[in-house]
């Protein structure tokens, strides 16, 4: 399905591009957004590589024949061109995760208030657990898992085998889990004394 | 606890660090390629309007009333932000001056973005379009025009929805049976209202239907038109005949006239 309706909008774009082109940045946001936010790691940065993304994907397409831009992937080629616009922008600086901004939320109104302190909280343990992890499994499980990246697409965006992928992920997510472990018994302790 | 339960805590955990993209994105991107629809305020004929515009056109006409509404509607329709600016670009100016006041004559194709009405309505539009300042149609004419003459009711439901209200002249669209008929962007009053700063008698425009003449003939050139053509506005007073019906015009000899094209209504008012 999500073959279908990708192919539908290059087809789109490729007959008249600045109809179309809208509807590729609604499709897209979230992903290319995410993207740059787990390589610069904050909002407002990960906001200007997202547009700088789009305004340069416009330009491309618009310079690419028709028949190219019918059959692109849409996905792993902006995936690709965030992950590589979101290093240029870090490029110099150090990235800081600052993960209060991760794990902050707008709220939807009828939360109550106690579930709002616990879900605040709980989503700062999961930025602080990912954070935590070797930068070599960090960027790979956050694609995977936080946005929903498949395998696939994870490989192309990372212009690496899926193989070696898809082992990143594995290693990444058993070193949460013993993060996590260690963490939900050290509370357990905490708890007992 | 199992691994497998704490895998769907892991999960869980992660994707409740997924965050949407910011609301304003989309808006940002489509300013900085210059693909983003503004707006202006414009008078018009019966008090001041907002009027949308992308690259393809004007996309969007309504009475100005509040901003933050209009605004919304945009988005509601096209699924894209609007921003408001003080002028519009030349060509947009020059097309407002001329369908909206008569001024210099635009040359060239009005630029409406109908791209995302069904064809049917795109149709009925642009040929509501050609209707010229100064005059009227009937919904049957435009039915008759766009190929479906016995789709009136259609017609008339797409002119009802005729999103460019003023520059796409909906108020131009009469019922064949004289009356003034329904208008969109404010009732009949407002329709009336329209016509009458473009110079149309609407009294005299409702009193020949109610007396039952529908076409105006020439007993010199034999030629039968709608009465605001303005081929049979040149016709004496000497020389005009009052005519009920096409059939009747054609039986007493008259021809149809080039420029308004005049059709009989498909189910004539009783």
């Amino acid at each position: 399905m999500e073959q279908g309706i990708a192919g539908e909008l290059c087809a789109r774009m490729a007959a008249d591009l600045d109809a179309a082109f809208p509807d590729l940045v609604v499709q897209h946001q979230h992903l290319v957004f995410r993207v740059a936010l787990r390589v610069v790691g904050d909002s407002a940065s990960a906001e200007d590589v997202a547009q700088e993304v789009f305004v340069r994907a416009y330009r491309t397409l618009a310079r690419y024949p028709a028949e190219r831009v019918r059959v692109l992937r849409l996905r792993p080629w902006l995936g690709r061109m965030t992950l590589n616009l979101a290093r240029n922008a870090i490029r110099g600086w150090r990235a800081t995760t600052d993960i209060g901004a991760l794990a902050h939320h707008p709220q939807a109104p009828d939360d109550n208030p106690l579930q709002l302190v616990t879900r605040d909280d709980e989503r700062r343990m999961w930025a602080r657990l990912l954070a935590g992890l070797p930068q070599r499994y960090r960027l790979a499980v956050a694609l995977r898992h936080v946005d929903g990246l498949s395998y696939a697409e994870l490989a192309e965006t990372l212009g690496r085998p899926l193989g070696s992928v898809k082992s990143d992920v594995h290693r990444g997510t058993a070193l949460l889990r013993a993060a996590y472990d260690a963490e939900q018994r050290a509370l357990a302790r905490q708890e007992a004394v | 606890m199992t691994t497998h339960t704490t895998d769907r805590m892991i999960s869980r955990g992660l994707a409740s660090l997924r965050q949407p993209a910011p609301a304003g994105l989309l808006g940002a991107v489509l300013g900085r390629l210059g693909l983003d629809d503004a707006y202006v305020r414009v008078e018009g004929p019966i008090g001041p309007l907002f009027v949308a515009f992308g690259r393809q056109g004007i996309s969007l006409i309504e009475r100005a009333r509040d901003a933050g509404d209009f605004e919304h509607t945009f988005q509601a329709m096209f699924g894209r932000p609007v921003r408001r600016v003080d002028r519009a670009p030349e060509v947009i100016e020059r097309v407002i001056d001329a369908r909206l006041w008569g001024g210099r004559t635009h040359s060239g194709p009005v630029p409406v973005d109908l791209h995302e009405l069904p064809d049917f309505e795109q149709q009925v539009l642009r040929k509501v379009l050609e209707i010229p300042r100064g005059e009227v149609r009937p919904y049957a004419w435009v039915a008759a025009e766009v190929g479906r003459p016995l789709a009136v009711r259609a017609v008339g439901n797409a002119v009802a929805r005729n999103p460019i209200p003023f520059v796409i002249p909906c108020h131009r669209v009469v019922r064949s049976d004289g009356r003034i008929g329904n208008y969109g962007a404010g009732g009949p009053t407002a329709k009336r209202a329209v016509l009458e700063a473009e110079g149309m008698d609407t009294s005299e425009m409702e009193r020949l239907p109610a007396a039952g003449v529908r076409f105006l003939g020439s007993d010199t050139t034999r030629i039968y038109c709608y009465p605001s053509c303005r081929n049979a506005r040149r016709i004496s007073s000497a020389h005009r005949v009052p005519l009920r019906s096409a059939d009747d015009a054609r039986r007493a000899g008259f021809r149809a006239c080039r420029v308004c094209r005049p059709v009989d209504a498909p189910f004539r008012a009783a």
